[in-house]
């Protein structure tokens, strides 16, 4: 997915001139070429993320269109404020590109990891949150949203779905149809959750942004009485949204969660152990789905 | 600056709210920005080559109100609306609601780094105008100030001017010590100078550097009021209806 990220805005550099790239010492190498080929729009700005989602916001308030990016968690937990207060209250757009969101750097430890990026980012107000599954569909989603002066969170994963899906901005995708519940899940997951959920009588809804959340899809598509929230972060990270959609729906399912604990991983290894460890594997999945239908 | 001290005075009161002291330490810099360096008016207020002022300390916002009024971007019925619930002016700044405010601040250490990246636009716009901010000696705890301060020598900002508002609030917490000689190891072209006197603020914000620019203004707080001057009680507070006689009579 850093690949494709590295090829759509390479694209996009050579034909929007807003655009501007500021890199927190990450993905340099990547973007050597872009580098060359674009000097005054292509900034390694170095590792002080707070200073660079201001500056960020100050080119963005002489109408330029900022790409910041560096890890999930220096990006959304230390320069928390900044977003909030540069880009969200000011009401300005920009775009904040984070790799590595949960623990998909499980061997460096517990401050990589950023399974609360969601959950913190919906405290914007108007936030944008995109979870792209695949990178065919980050290229999509990135260049639907990226100039929509609106600031908006890229939550990229080292890992992406095999199948990419025409996933549009904003809204969900229905997956399987099933009539015993309702599977929620984002981005990245589907492919664990869509293995998990071979044969079973169940709804698949499939959503790649967060925030906004398309409630009215899952508001239309409550099957059964229970609604079954596969997050890539930490469980729970939806809560209001389900809620939300289940009152529009005038509906009171039961929901559960198969998301991230809420509890420091102290644990190394690769992310397939940290699934593991966290019963996240596909089949784990699948044996708590089926215990909870 | 008597007669602006003395709206300042009056609509803190009438609000019971405002920064007056910190305020008044950067009045005479804010005056001569809007009156003689900027080049912005209520009629160039969106023009894409007009200079940008950002006020990183936020909370001295009732002094930049004031001087806005006087300058006809916004009115004196609005300055008198100060802090009411449908006032556009608040204790800190909106970009969104305030003619002339080009960013919203508040929380200190942003300000600063939004001037950079706006000064960077400006160059990759090719663009000729200045990007002007007033940090606070106290703002100069953070973090982000000096993360700024490394950034823009790096990224060969000249049309950047960083004034720092050096009026000792934070002697009684974290010592900022010598702030010139700070920038200038960061790489700043420093000019120090008594940040009370017009001609040398004039003649500082109009230097031309190939660096940037810090200017470290020796500032009082609560200057022109005795009672309020180096007095820490008064960096948040407003007079009460039956004090403001007394404090209007002491100014000078």
């Amino acid at each position: 997915m850093r690949k494709q990220f590295v090829k759509t805005v390479e694209d996009i550099l050579k034909t929007d001139p807003r655009l501007v790239l500021l890199l927190g010492d990450i993905s340099v190498f990547g973007f050597r070429n872009a580098f060359k080929e674009h000097p005054d729009r292509v900034y390694n700005i170095g590792i002080l993320e707070q200073s660079t989602v201001s500056l960020a916001a100050g080119l963005s308030l002489h109408d330029m269109i900022p790409v910041v990016h560096t890890i999930a968690p220096f990006i959304v937990e230390r320069s928390l404020e900044q977003i909030k207060d540069d880009f969200g209250y000011q009401n300005i757009g920009g775009n904040f590109i984070g790799i590595g969101g949960s623990y998909d750097y499980a061997v460096m430890g517990g401050t990589h990891h950023c399974p609360g990026d969601v959950g913190i980012l919906k405290n914007v107000p108007n936030m944008e949150i995109v979870v792209p599954g695949t990178p065919a569909e980050f290229d999509s989603l990135f260049r639907a949203t990226y100039a929509d002066g609106k600031p908006t969170y890229f939550r990229l994963s080292e890992r992406s779905n095999k199948e990419s899906f025409p996933v549009e901005f904003g809204k969900a995708m229905i997956v399987q149809k099933g009539l015993k519940a309702t599977v929620v899940t984002v981005g990245p997951m589907l492919e664990s959750v869509r293995e998990a959920c071979k044969g079973l009588d169940v709804t698949i809804l499939y959503y790649t942004t967060v925030a906004p959340f398309d409630r009215d899809a899952l508001a239309t598509n409550i099957a059964g009485d229970k609604v079954i929230v596969c997050e890539p972060f930490y469980e729970g990270s939806l809560d209001w949204d389900i809620a939300k959609s289940a009152e529009m729906a005038k509906k009171s399912p039961s929901v559960h969660h198969i998301g991230v604990p809420r509890e420091f991983i102290h644990k190394y290894g690769n992310v397939g152990d940290i699934d593991a460890y966290l019963k996240l594997t596909a089949a784990d999945i699948r044996e708590r789905i089926e215990k909870i239908i | 600056m008597k007669h602006l001290k003395r709206k300042i005075l009056e609509i803190a009161t009438k609000s019971g709210e405002g920064h007056i002291s910190t305020a008044f330490s950067i009045l005479e810099i804010l005056w001569v920005l809007y009156d003689r360096v900027l080049n912005i008016s209520p009629e160039t207020v969106s023009h894409p080559d007009r200079d940008r002022f950002v006020l990183s300390k936020g909370h001295a916002s009732i002094g930049l109100y004031a001087v806005l009024a006087e300058k006809g971007f916004i009115t004196e019925e609005t300055l008198h609306s100060f802090g009411r619930f449908d006032s556009i002016l608040g204790g800190h700044p909106d970009r969104t609601k305030v003619p002339g405010v080009e960013t919203s601040t508040g929380s200190l250490g942003h300000g600063f780094p939004m001037a950079v990246g706006l000064a960077l636009a400006m160059k990759i716009r090719k663009q000729k105008g200045r990007v002007y901010t007033i940090i606070g000696d106290g703002e100069c705890n953070e973090g982000t100030v000096w993360e700024s301060a490394l950034l823009a020598p790096h990224q060969k900002l000249d049309n950047l001017c960083c004034i720092v508002d050096y009026n000792h609030s934070n002697d009684r917490s974290l010592v900022l010590g010598d702030v010139e000689a700070k920038f200038k190891s960061f790489g700043w072209h420093t000019i120090a100078i008594d940040g009370h006197d017009e001609e040398a603020i004039y003649k500082a914000l109009t230097a031309k550097s190939e660096r940037p620019i810090a200017v470290i203004a020796a500032t009082i707080k609560g200057k022109g009021v005795k009672s309020m001057e180096h007095n820490p009680e008064w960096h948040h507070k407003s007079p009460k209806p039956e004090e403001l006689e007394a404090f209007l009579k002491e100014l000078i």
